[in-house]
């Protein structure tokens, strides 16, 4: 496969740009840290030499700043790992933004690391970091260059790679791969498989740490409503959402059953966490129920896909058929 | 701030038993908003609906909370009194205490609790609830009728009668159904043919009935008075209009190994047939499993022989699409599957046989012309063993059959029996039976008469086990009233299989919105008030598609649910339901969720441009609801994302108060 550099990267946006097929180009620059790589908008190939970047910190997806970008006049470039171009088409789908408007490049992906896997790794003094084929070497102040296998330390997200796959694009850099599916579910199977009272207790763990900074929803290609029901006083639903013995519980679920069908898996919330609550876990729970009862099925692998949530089929179960929870349990 | 009535009805006894009402009145009393309370014995009654009017002046009440029975049972008629007095039908809501309250419940403590618990789930409600003005809609004046039975036929007849256009659609050839199988019909054993076929010219000559048959129906649109149908009518590779039915391709055509299904397959016909000789229409039709030009291009014997040259064996499906303001499901029965009965040896004897197996065995038309044979080996029995109630009335819980009487099986089995004594007094007639069940008009007179007059042997029991041996079937059954085992060597075994709805209509209810009982027949929406409508709009049901029935019991159905067809297409338009969805176009994100799960296709979009509140512009694509196609279904506003979908009368903030009401 070969390795998509910054320099690859920049040559396209700059010829793009100065053909005027794009006008403005969605990409990296660099932050305060090594691993606080930012989503920025280029205008000119100038801007992009001096702070265009891309790493292995290049993890954020892209897909859900079409919406306001397409807004603007001319076209916008957009780069886009497998996982962005699932969100990429799961918009497209819920037309939320002009697909016209946007140049897509595709670009593989093997994994990105995201901050807190590498703060995990050297808790102290890390100056920086890079990747060199399959190790990431952390630059630290007090113990050198620390050495360490690139595939073991990704996160969750990228370790259950769902697909290597980028499904929508009007030019591919780089080879295309497959869709993979590593797993993913695991985690799920772990959970259900925990008694009642065992899944509560990690629930009540994981949210109670919750400081409703609302990254998660910032962050998430699937929330994209013109107003969230919980920046609305009149849907009543923030004052059921805080409602509870820990207070940000139902937040979550309601959010979970929001994007219930139409979350691609991409893992942002969980990436954005400050407090590295799991959220995937939750939609990948409904996930993995509703490829369990109505057969497989990807949001944004194909554009203009119907979720079977909101896809009438006679052959659908009744209710009393609808598995759900550990063993296949009838609910 | 509303003020509201609380009226609480005791619905005589009904609620009152298990509910207190005066504590429901008073607990009510200290609702916010609610300026008077009280309760009465009928509210439904003229009374009742004075004494509400007479509060909504007094009191100058703008909401009315009915604590009574189900909205279903009453809404309307509350509605009409809030109109009588003066205030908009919308402001009533409905706590029903009744079905769901004092029905259900044995203790009156916990009744009354739970009752004063809908009674301000209601207050709370009411308090957001806006007028509501219902919009029009035309009628189109064309009624469909779903299944070309007795049923069918009779309710296309008088729906064509009154004037109104009327399409049968049927799946089979030909129009008939069951009752073109039977032979005789009870109590009056008049041949079933002699009063049937004459209907079925008569609508094949009625020129406001079409029929379409060798059809389904295979999508249903739009709402009551405004449905628009798809059917798809079957290639029969036969010209309709050009086929004379004279029946010389069905004699040459060489493919003569093809079951004959309007016989039960106890006999062939050839590969192009006409199902019987009084079909209607009386066109052939090409069985393409077995044709062999059309499977393997070689033959073209029937378009040689067919002087009308009517043969077309590139004839494709046709797809008719149709508007109707009326649709009435007809699709019959069938008898179920009795293989899995294997103490009966349905498998293993040919001498066991459905009750419509010796329906055409007896028939003149039949495999046999009429005379009764024995399928194994064409003798004449001589002791024939009638069992009633082969999968009916089984337990609840039972691995096969079903829990309901089929409710013909004892008439037709006397029948049968009867008319085996009168032509054939040399045999011997057994039949086993748990109950005899004779409801209805000269039935109980008819049965007797078999028994007493016929000489057939009544046995109260039920068979066990019957056992193929040496060309006979060995029965052993018990006879409960003597309390021993009967052990009969038949020659030949009649199975009163139980009856169940035709596989089609499940499919079709799901097209129709129309809802089903467990069993699959569709359910009424009043068992007593409105037996022959579907709780769905403008969907009507005739015949055993709705419960197993007799003939003149379906007729007098078919004819109930023509009168109710022609009441809705003789109105020139029908004042629609304003509880439709609405949405907030500010909050809408034009995602196309609510279009995809809209079952009435009422949803639309449009990209409309927006001021913003920092003076920029900005086009977006928002949801348009057509309110005179919206039912009212709610769907939309589950699937609603953003929470834009709204129900007028069921807003997100109304249901969100009534369950705070409850969790409270």
């Amino acid at each position: 496969m070969q390795t998509i550099t910054r320099d690859i990267l920049l040559e396209k946006a700059a010829s793009l740009l100065a053909s005027g097929t794009v006008n403005r180009v969605l990409g990296w620059k660099k932050g305060e840290f090594i691993y606080d790589v930012t989503p920025a908008v280029f205008t000119n190939a100038e801007d992009m030499y001096r702070h265009f970047t891309f790493d292995c910190f290049c993890g954020a997806n892209f897909s859900k700043y079409l919406i306001k970008e397409t807004q603007k006049e001319g076209k916008v470039l957009v780069f886009l790992k497998p996982c962005d171009s699932y969100s990429f088409n799961q918009l497209l789908t819920e037309h939320r933004f002009d697909r016209e408007k946007v140049y897509a490049v595709g670009i593989p992906c093997d994994g990105m690391m995201d901050a807190s896997t590498v703060k995990a790794l050297a808790p102290e003094g890390l100056t920086g970091a890079e990747r060199n084929g399959d190790a990431l070497i952390l630059h630290t102040l007090y113990d050198g260059d620390v050495t360490v296998s690139y595939a073991d330390h990704l996160p969750d997200r990228c370790k259950h790679c769902k697909s290597k796959k980028v499904v929508a694009y009007d030019e591919m850099l780089g080879e295309n791969g497959e869709v993979t599916d590593a797993g993913r579910f695991d985690e799920v199977a772990a959970l259900e498989a925990m008694t009642e009272d065992e899944r509560f207790a990690f629930w009540q763990n994981e949210l109670s740490r919750c400081i409703r900074c609302n990254a998660c929803r910032d962050v998430c290609p699937a929330c994209t409503c013109e107003k969230c029901v919980f920046d609305n006083p009149g849907s009543g639903v923030e004052n059921k959402a805080i409602s509870d013995r820990f207070e940000e519980k139902l937040f979550h679920v309601i959010r979970a059953f929001h994007v219930a069908g139409r979350c691609t898996d991409c893992g942002e919330c969980s990436r954005v966490c400050p407090q590295n609550i799991p959220l995937h876990l939750l939609n990948r729970k409904f996930i993995y129920d509703i490829d369990r009862n109505y057969g497989d099925y990807m949001a944004g692998a194909e554009e203009g896909s119907r979720a079977p949530l909101v896809n009438y089929q006679i052959a659908d179960p009744e209710a009393g058929e609808v598995v759900s929870g550990a063993g296949g349990d009838k609910v | 701030m509303q003020r509201i009535g609380v009226f609480v009805c005791w619905c005589g006894s009904n609620i009152a038993a298990t509910v207190d009402v005066h504590a429901v009145a008073e607990a009510a009393r200290h609702e916010p908003g609610v300026v008077f309370s009280t309760d009465y014995q009928y509210m439904c009654s003229q009374a009742g609906q004075n004494m509400i009017i007479e509060a909504v002046k007094e009191h100058h009440l703008t909401g009315l909370v009915i604590c009574s029975c189900s909205p279903r049972m009453h809404e309307a008629t509350f509605r009409k009194t809030a109109a009588n007095a003066g205030i908009n039908p919308y402001m009533v809501e409905i706590a029903n205490i009744r079905e769901q309250c004092s029905w259900v419940h044995k203790d009156m403590a916990a009744g009354t609790e739970k009752a004063i618990i809908l009674a301000k789930a209601a207050i709370a409600k009411v308090h957001l609830n806006t007028a509501l003005t219902p919009g029009e809609s035309k009628v189109t004046k064309r009624a469909l009728v779903i299944g070309g039975g007795i049923a069918g036929i009779q309710t296309a007849l008088d729906i064509a009668e009154a004037g109104f256009p009327v399409d049968i659609v049927e799946k089979e050839p030909t129009i008939g159904g069951k009752m073109a199988q039977l032979d005789k019909t009870f109590p009056t054993l008049d041949c079933a043919a002699c009063i049937l076929t004459p209907k079925m010219v008569d609508a094949a000559q009625n020129e406001n009935i079409r029929i379409i048959s060798y059809a389904q129906v295979e999508e249903v649109g739009g709402f009551v008075g405004n449905f628009h149908v798809k059917i798809r009518k079957k290639a029969r590779f036969v010209n309709e209009d050009v086929c004379t039915g004279c029946g010389l391709c069905t004699e040459k055509c060489p493919q003569k190994k093809v079951p004959n299904a309007f016989n039960l397959n106890m006999d062939n016909h050839r590969a192009i047939y006409i199902p019987f000789a009084q079909a209607v229409p009386k066109v052939a039709v090409i069985d393409p499993n077995y044709c062999t030009m059309l499977k393997t291009g070689k033959c073209g014997v029937c378009a040689k022989v067919c002087t009308a040259g009517a043969i077309d064996y590139k004839q494709q499906d046709q797809i008719i699409e149709e508007e109707y303001g009326a649709i009435v499901a007809a699709t019959g029965y069938n008898p179920i599957s009795v293989e899995k009965f294997d103490e009966f040896a349905y498998s293993q004897s040919k001498d066991v046989i459905t009750s419509l197996e010796f329906e055409r065995l007896t028939n003149a038309a039949g495999p046999t012309a009429g005379k009764l044979l024995r399928p194994s080996d064409g003798e004449h029995p001589h002791t024939i063993v009638f069992v009633q109630c082969v999968g009916s009335r089984c337990a609840a819980n039972a691995a096969k059959g079903k829990e309901y009487c089929s409710k013909i099986c004892c008439m037709y089995t006397a029948k049968h029996a009867m008319l085996v004594r009168d032509k054939y007094p040399d045999t011997d007639v057994y039949v086993f039976y748990i109950d005899v069940r004779t409801p209805g008009k000269n039935f109980d007179e008819f049965y007797r008469r078999a028994v007493e007059e016929y000489g057939v042997h009544y046995i109260k029991g039920m068979v066990g086990k019957i056992t193929p041996e040496n060309g006979k079937l060995k029965v052993q059954g018990s006879d409960l009233i003597a309390d021993k085992q009967l052990h009969i060597d038949a020659d030949l075994v009649v199975l009163a299989a139980a009856i169940e709805p035709d596989k089609s209509a499940r499919p079709l209810a799901t097209m129709l919105t129309a809802s089903m009982d467990t069993n699959d027949f569709f359910t009424e929406a009043h068992p007593k008030l409105r037996p022959v409508e579907s709780p769905t709009a403008g969907i009507f049901l005739s015949g055993t598609c709705q419960g197993p029935k007799d003939i003149p019991e379906t007729v007098s159905q078919a004819s109930a649910a023509a009168a109710k067809v022609i009441g809705l297409l003789s109105k020139n338009t029908l004042k629609g339901n304003p509880c439709v969805a609405q949405s907030d176009e500010w909050m809408c994100n034009g995602c196309s969720s609510c279009a995809n799960v809209c079952p009435y296709g009422a949803i639309t979009y449009e990209n409309k441009e927006f001021r913003m509140p920092d003076r920029s512009t900005k086009v977006r694509r928002i949801a348009k609801v057509n309110p005179a196609v919206c039912q009212g279904c709610g769907a939309c506003t589950v699937a609603c994302p953003s929470g834009a979908m709204d129900l007028n009368g069921f807003k997100n903030n109304q249901i969100m108060a009534e369950v705070d009401a409850i969790c409270k």
